[in-house]
This record gives structure tokens, sequence and C-alpha cells, in this order.
């Protein structure tokens, strides 16, 4: 069964005709061909797939395109406004908080969902907000560098 | 400052290809954008060990939607990564080894139908007698997993050199103890995936994969498809790493080319997360009997280490393993014997192959581990009797193996210092501990697998109209930045703006050929063939300024972005005008540069000897601080302490990261790390079940960085990706010992194997030899 499903991605309102067991990974890679959101596992382990759903962070893997319905996805294509990085984007890059950069558009999502609800967040608390997201390059030190390093550029802006 | 205005060799640039990272541009193998593929899939043994009676393709075949189905039948041609053990098919042919051994493969018009055509292949077998662990494939009576090997041993390994018996003779304390390390896999972010694109009119192949080593792909790919390398083009897209598992030709890539062909198009094949456990290749389960000779004073007088590698079942990497393993024995102290068994053997589970730190990491445990409770026993600091071993560089080891540049001292002052060693050890609240443990590894291996009598590493710089530098090479970036490092060999040398160069990587019809990115060769060879191009180049542009400004090239400083004559800043040319002048009666510049291992590097004249063989090896050095939980059984890592000697570091920035990498990942191995077979199926094969570290139990690493500038190296650059991963299980279980007292042998230290080793009661270990023992005498 397919369904005309609405959701905005991204900013902008897509009603593609949508198979009830599409799962939101499949929709955003597939139907819309936004690759920056990536899998890594069979389901739920990895964290790589995080999307925001209504400013909430998601597992796409494990959530069905047509459960969105009327939300807002953003994914990790969202982040460059007006031809610039994110301050999050920025920071990963400049601290190597990326190295094979397969976990990090799933990194950069769930610390983004962080700093919108808790802009100056402590070094536990990243830990706690990115304990669901695996990388296998870093050792995750450099990670909380670039979250750290971000929260502080975005003191700097306001 | 911004940091992407530094320049060259000792910069902390970011990434040359960070942006597309962060931002999602970056395209995996994946993510490329080919509506017309076909979906491929794999047909996997469901037994340990069979004999193939019959196959059933023909439900499969019947399919609406099924395009093509290939077996076993489909290539005879054996292929492997080493060329003296090619042993292994894309596709089982008469009999499977291992459950999740490919047999067959559906290409079909969307995922669902292929995976509904798997359901219905239809396999009849009779089965064997299959063998999980080491010592039941070696028994007298087992079945043979490859008709050639008797014993189901792929290679044993018995080597002396020095006089071991003189040694232990001439010691104060000799002790013997033994070690068992499970297996573990490397779990790169990005499952496997490849794709295949045949053009059925020029019997043509274009193939993408997740590779780290697409030279041997391109050539495996001609061997098994019986197709001549000059139809085939291998591109390696970005890749969400490797650590190794992609250092060998892997079946599925095989197997997709394979199936391309067949269904006369493109066909993409993307691996589970449980798939890409099965394809393994990571390091063997193994153990290890050690005996270390020590005199009073921590002088080490002699090593004898028998080992034996649960290799899984095909041949892949193995015999370099069980080479490396006893090699690496030597290179890091001073020791005037060694005697090596080492016993590598076949098993009825997914082939092992090389892992970060290959070869040595289970060595290196055992060794520093029985060292570290040696000291204790003669009353030493542990850090003081590894100062009693200390090499000399330059130096050659028993084995002949080559040291030309030692930073190990200052490692250990370095980690001694900054983890307040002297005023803390000892004095640590109960439960905590300290423990530092050493190890070392190879910057390429001097000699190639595949002898060719071309030189290690090429490099090409185009130089056109536009004045723009393109790098063209075939180093594989796979998240460890060799692309950055390369370009900023070429902007040191010619000192232009990083925004005049750009790097094309890995496309065989475009880049000149590389071995790979495996054994830390990239930086050390690549780097240097890399230096040598950008000299190469700057002589000819030298040239063409000195006709511009009418002086000798003698005259000619160049200034990067301008040439000027010497002393007299006036008489000035910009890049491009020289650029101009330079391309005058020849056009476009393609500039090569190489790098050669010369052959008084390549090893001792033993058999084997070549493995262990390296221009530089890099040293680490680590302090580990623990908090064990002795109600839980649970071992938490506070903080690590780690240096290492990288010769120089050309991206400090990037070095760092490495040696995080590194240390975490050798952490992984030491506390949760382990794949699980039960009756030969993995029971681990997900992420949350083989315990990858998450951040919540991530240490925070602090990192010194030790330059000993190495005479060959790429302005004095080593390797710095893999040194340090060896010196962490051992510093964490000497840490264990610190804190608690408890001597522990076996990896990882689950809460389960410390709570037994506390309590005394029998461990799983224990249980299954006495299986063993028990089935063989029933």
């Amino acid at each position: 069964m397919k369904t005309i499903v609405p959701i905005r991605v991204n900013g902008q309102l897509r009603e593609e005709a949508v198979p009830d067991n599409l799962l939101l990974i499949d929709y955003l890679r597939d139907t819309l061909h936004l690759t920056g959101t990536k899998q890594g596992c069979d389901g739920g382990e990895c964290g790589a797939c995080t999307v925001l759903v209504d400013g909430q962070p998601r597992l796409a893997c494990l959530t069905l395109a047509a459960s969105v319905a009327g939300s807002h996805v953003e994914t990790v294509e969202s982040q460059v406004k007006n031809g610039r990085l994110s301050r999050l984007q920025q920071a990963f890059h400049e601290k190597l908080g990326a190295q094979c950069g397969y976990c990090t558009p799933g990194m950069i999502m769930a610390s983004e969902a962080l700093l919108r609800r808790n802009p100056e967040p402590s070094e536990e608390e990243i830990r706690a907000a990115l304990a669901g997201n695996v990388c296998r390059c870093t050792g995750y030190v450099k990670i909380i560098e670039a979250v750290q390093a971000a929260s502080a550029a975005e003191e700097v802006a306001s | 400052m911004n940091p992407i205005m530094q320049k060259g060799a000792g910069s902390r640039i970011p990434l040359v290809d960070g942006i597309e990272k962060v931002t999602g541009r970056a395209r995996y193998t994946a993510d490329l954008f080919a509506p017309e593929a076909l979906a491929g899939r794999i047909y996997r043994s469901p037994h340990a060990h069979a004999e193939i009676l019959e196959l059933d393709l023909s439900a499969a075949l019947a399919l609406p939607g099924v395009v093509a189905i290939v077996t076993g039948e489909d290539c005879a041609h054996p292929y492997g990564v080493l060329p003296i053990s090619e042993n292994e098919f894309p596709m089982a042919r008469g009999r499977v080894r291992y459950i999740g051994e490919p047999v067959a493969a559906v290409a079909a018009v969307d995922d669902a139908t292929a995976a509904k055509a798997i359901g219905l292949i239809r396999m009849r077998v009779r089965e064997l007698p299959a063998y999980f662990n080491a010592a039941d494939a070696r028994a007298p009576d087992a079945v043979l997993l490859h008709e050639n090997r008797a014993g189901n041993l792929e290679r044993e390994v018995h080597n002396e050199f020095g006089d071991t018996a003189a040694g232990f003779a001439g010691a104060d304390l000799v002790r013997e103890e033994t070690f068992h390390c499970a297996e573990v896999t490397h779990v790169p972010m990005e499952t496997n995936a490849a794709m295949a694109a045949y053009d059925p009119e020029r019997d043509q192949l274009t193939f993408h994969s997740v590779t780290q080593v697409p030279y041997y792909v391109h050539l495996s790919l001609a061997r098994c498809m019986n197709l001549d390398t000059s139809r085939i083009r291998v591109i390696k897209p970005f890749v969400g790493g490797g650590f190794g598992a992609r250092v060998e030709v892997l079946n599925f890539e095989m197997v997709c080319g394979i199936l391309a062909r067949a269904a006369r198009g493109t066909v993409r094949m993307k691996l589970s997360r449980e798939e890409t456990f099965l394809t393994h290749r990571g390091r063997p389960e193994t153990d290890i009997r050690i005996k270390v000779g020590l005199t009073r004073e921590g002088k080490i007088t002699a090593c004898e280490m028998e080992q034996t590698q649960r290799g899984g079942a095909f041949a892949g990497y193995g015999i370099v393993t069980i080479l490396y393993s006893g090699a690496l024995l030597n290179g890091l102290y001073d020791i005037p014997a060694v005697k090596y068994d080492g016993y590598r053997v076949y098993s009825n589970t997914p082939p092992c192959g090389a892992m970060r730190g290959h070869g040595t990491v289970n060595s290196r445990f055992a060794f520093e581990a029985l060292l570290d409770t040696m000291a204790k026993e003669l009353g030493l600091d542990p850090i003081a009797v590894r100062r009693k071993n200390l090499l000399v560089a330059p130096t050659d080891t028993i084995n002949g193996l080559k040291v030309m540049s030692y930073g190990l001292p200052d490692c250990l002052d370095r980690v001694e210092q900054a983890s307040g060693w002297k005023a803390r050890i000892g004095k640590l609240p109960k439960g905590h501990g300290l423990g530092i443990a050493c190890s070392h590894f190879v910057s390429g291996s001097a000699k190639p697998i595949h002898f060719t009598g071309q030189p290690h590493a090429t490099i090409i710089l185009k130089l056109d109209f536009d004045a723009g530098i393109t790098i063209l090479t075939g180093a594989a970036d796979i998240g460890q930045g060799s692309s950055t490092v390369i370009t900023q060999a070429v902007v040191e040398v010619l000192g232009v703006d990083y925004g005049r160069v750009r790097v094309i990587a890995n496309d065989s019809a475009i880049t000149p050929k590389d071995n790979g990115s495996y054994s830390s060769r990239v930086t050390f060879m690549v780097g240097n063939a890399a230096i040598d191009a950008a000299e190469n180049l700057k002589k000819i542009l030298i040239e063409a300024a000195a006709r511009r400004l009418q002086v000798e090239p003698a005259r000619v400083d160049c200034l990067g972005e301008a040439y000027c004559v010497a002393g007299e800043p006036d008489r000035v040319v910009g890049f491009n005008e020289v650029v101009k002048e330079a391309l005058v009666a020849t056009g476009m510049l393609s500039v090569k540069g190489t790098y050669t291992c010369p052959v008084e590097f390549q090893g001792g004249k033993h058999r084997g000897g070549a493995v262990g063989s390296t221009m530089g090896f890099s040293y680490a050095a680590t302090v580990v601080e623990v908090k064990v939980d002795e109600e839980l059984g649970k071992v938490e890592v506070v903080k690590v302490w780690t240096a290492l000697d990288c010769g120089f570091a050309i991206n400090p920035l990037s070095v760092e990261g490495q040696i995080h990498g590194s240390v975490w990942m050798g952490m992984g191995q030491a506390l949760s790390e382990e794949t699980l077979y039960k009756d030969g199926r993995h029971i681990a094969a997900s992420v949350l079940d083989y315990h990858v570290p998450t951040i919540i139990e991530s240490p925070d690493i602090e990192v010194h960085i030790v330059e000993s500038i190495d005479p060959n190296g790429p302005f004095g650059a080593k390797e710095a990706s893999e040194g340090s991963l060896a010196s962490m299980p051992p510093a964490i279980v000497a840490a264990v010992y610190n804190a608690i007292g408890l001597k522990l042998t076996e990896l990882p230290l689950t809460p389960d194997r410390v709570l037994d080793a506390l309590t005394g009661r029998r461990r799983p270990g224990a249980r299954r030899k006495e299986q063993a023992v028990e089935r063989e005498a029933a």
C-alpha cells in the first residue's frame, strides 16, 4: 500500500507516494536522494542515521516514513545555511571530529539537537547526548572537543 | 589564525576532504547515484562444514524480477592476497567451510525481490565434522579443510635468533605464563558495499568498492573474471574506515563483478552489518605460551614464545600474521635471544586477516604483561625495567630488522612525567591502579606482497594552463588522511597556496598504481614519492623562472607563489607567469615522483624474513589509570597518557587523531570486544553485541608526540596510526594488577572473566578447553 505522505524535509514540503513499510532512512536516501544520512548497522545500533524530527533526534532506520507525516525532518544537508557551514560542521571539520566521516552526519545532527536544547552542555551532557552514536575512528576525544568548540562559537555569536 | 592558511609540513590543517564529510556531500559506495543498478544479494552457507551435493536454483530463477544468479560454478579461479596462498573462491565450490560463506548470488530488480530469491535457493549437503577452535582442528583425526594442509596447519614457523638456552641460564628470574586473546574484528562504520557496472558491448567493467587496496581488487577481478586488466577500471570513492578489514580482496567484491557480468549490467551490493561481521578478516583468537628471562637488574636475557592462531577457513593474510607475531618480538627492546614457534590453524569460522597493529598486538600483550609482573617480583619499577632494555639507533636486530630512529626513551619520559607516575604509583585510592606498556609498528613493509620490480610508490603532479597543481595518487584515503598528508608534502616543497592544489585519488584510469593503505605504508612511502615529484616539478619551474628572469637557475629563489632572483626581491615573477613559461614548447607538464625501499631494508635472509622489515619503526609508551569495581568485576579506564614517536608530525592534528583512535581500539580489545561463535554461528554480529565502546566508556586520552626525525622518512616522519595500539591491552592489565593485585591473562577483561579470576571460579575459557579434552577422550 502506498499513501501520499506530506513531509517537510529541510524546509521543503515533499508529497511522495510512500509505501506503508518504507523506513525514513530509505525515503531520504532512495526517494529523495539525500544520501548524507548514513546506515551503519542493521537497525538502531550505531546512530549514523540520526536526523531531527520536529527538532528531536531520531534514528531514521527505526522510523517509518509514513509516521512522520506532517512533521519537519532535518538532515545534515540542511545544516549549511546561506553558503556557510553550521557551527558544528565548522568545528567537526577544524577539530578533526570527523576522520572517515561515516558517523559524522549522525554525530552532527545529534549534537545539533543537544545544542538547541542546551547551548552550553557540560562534557557529561555531551557524552550522554551522543551515547547512541558510535564512532570507530576518533576514540570520541575530538568529537567532544568539536561539540565544545561549537558551543563556545555560538556564545560568541549571540 | 585561520589554520587553513598555514603552510606545508608540520601544520595542523584540517583534512583536505573534510568539508565533504561534515556536509554530507561525501559519496560512499552506497551513495553513488545509479538508478539503473540491480540489487545484488548473497546466499550464504548455513553449514559450518559440508560437502555441497546439490544447489537448486530453479525456484529462485523462476521468480519474476530475478535477472541473474551465479554460483561457484561461475568462477574456478582461486584468489587471495598472498600469491603463495590463494585458496579462496568468490563462491564456494563443492564444499562450504564456515557459516556465512558465500555460495550463490542473485541480481534482481530490487532488494525485496533479491531477498525473496535468496529464500528460494535450496542447498543439499553432506555435513562434515567442523572445528571451531585450533586444538580441535589440529587433532590427528580431524578432516582437513584444505587437502594440501596436513593437521589443518596453514603455516608453522620455527626460528631462534641468538642462544635462548644460554640466555635463560644466565637469568636471575625466569617465568613462564600462558595468555589467551579472543578474536576481534574491525567494525568500520561503513558496512561493506560494492558496485560493478559491466558494459556488455565493450566487455569492460567499472568497479567501485569500500576497499583499502584498489590495486589488488583490480588484479583479482581480472583473475576471477578472466578479464584482461585493461578492461577493468577500479574507483575507490569515500570509504568509511578500514582498520585492515579491507586490505585484502573480499569475496563480495568478486561476487559483485561476476554477478554484474552475468546480469549484463550494473549491480550494487550493500551488505548488512551482520554480513560485514561475517566477511571479517580480523585478529585471530590466539593462545600464547611465553617465557622470559631477566637479570636481577631487569635486563632481558631471553624470550621464548609459542603462539597458536585460529585463522578461520581460508588463508588471507594468515602467513604474514603468524610471521609478524614472531618477528616483531624484536625491534622494540634490546633482547639477545628470541625463540618463536608459531602455528596458524584453519578452522570452520570466518577467515581472519590483518587488523590494526597486524600480528603484533597479541604477542606484545603477552610480553608486556609478563614483563610487568616479573618487574614486580624483582621489586623493580616497570618503567625502569624498560629503560634497562633500550636499543640504540641505528642498529640491526638479531632477526635482521633495521632500526634507524628510536624515540622510545623520550616516550617513556613523557608519559612518566605526564601521568605523575613517580608520585602516584602505589598511592592511588582503593581500586585505582596505574600501568605502563610499550609497543611499536612498521612504517610499511619494506618488501611488497607482489614483487614487480616497480617502485613502492608513485605520484604524478599535473600542471597545465590553469596553473593549478593536480596531485594524482593511487593511495587510498580511508579517513586516515592520506590525501591531506600528500597535499602537505607537495605544498611544503613548492611553497604554493593550498587553494592551488587538488588531489585526484584512486581511479585506475587516471591515477598511478599504489599498493594500498596497509601496514602504515602511505605516509612514509607515498609521502616520499610526493616529495620527489614536487622537487622534480620545482626544478622545472625554477628553470622556467630563470628564463623569464634572465638569470642562471642557481640564482633563482622559489617563494612559492612567486619566483625571484636571489637577493633581489624586486626581480620577481608570479607563479602563473612561471607556469606559462614552463609550458612553452612542451605543453602540459606531467611530473612523476617515486619511492623505493632499498634492498638492505627488506629483512633477514631466513624464510619469512621479509615480514617485519621496514624503513622505520614508530615507538609508543602508554600509561593507563584504571578503576576496578571488585563487586561487579568492572574495569574502567579513567585516563590514558600516551606518547608516540612518529618521527615527525607532518600534521600534528591528524597524528593526534590517529593515536586517539589507535589506543582507543586497543582499549576495546582489552575490555569488551569479542566475536562470539556458537557451533560456528556468529552470535555477536552487531555493533551492540560485539561491544564497540561508546562515548560513555571512552576515557580522556592525552597524546604526546615525540619526533625522532627518521633519516629516511618524509621530513623525518614515520607511521602514526598503529604503533600505539598494542601498548593498550598490556597497560590496562598492568594497571589492574597494580590496582588489586590480580594477574589477568585472558582478553577481553569482561566482568565475567574478571569475576571468575577474582573468585577463582572456573572460567568459560577453561571450561571450553576441558570440554575439548572430554570430546577427544570420548
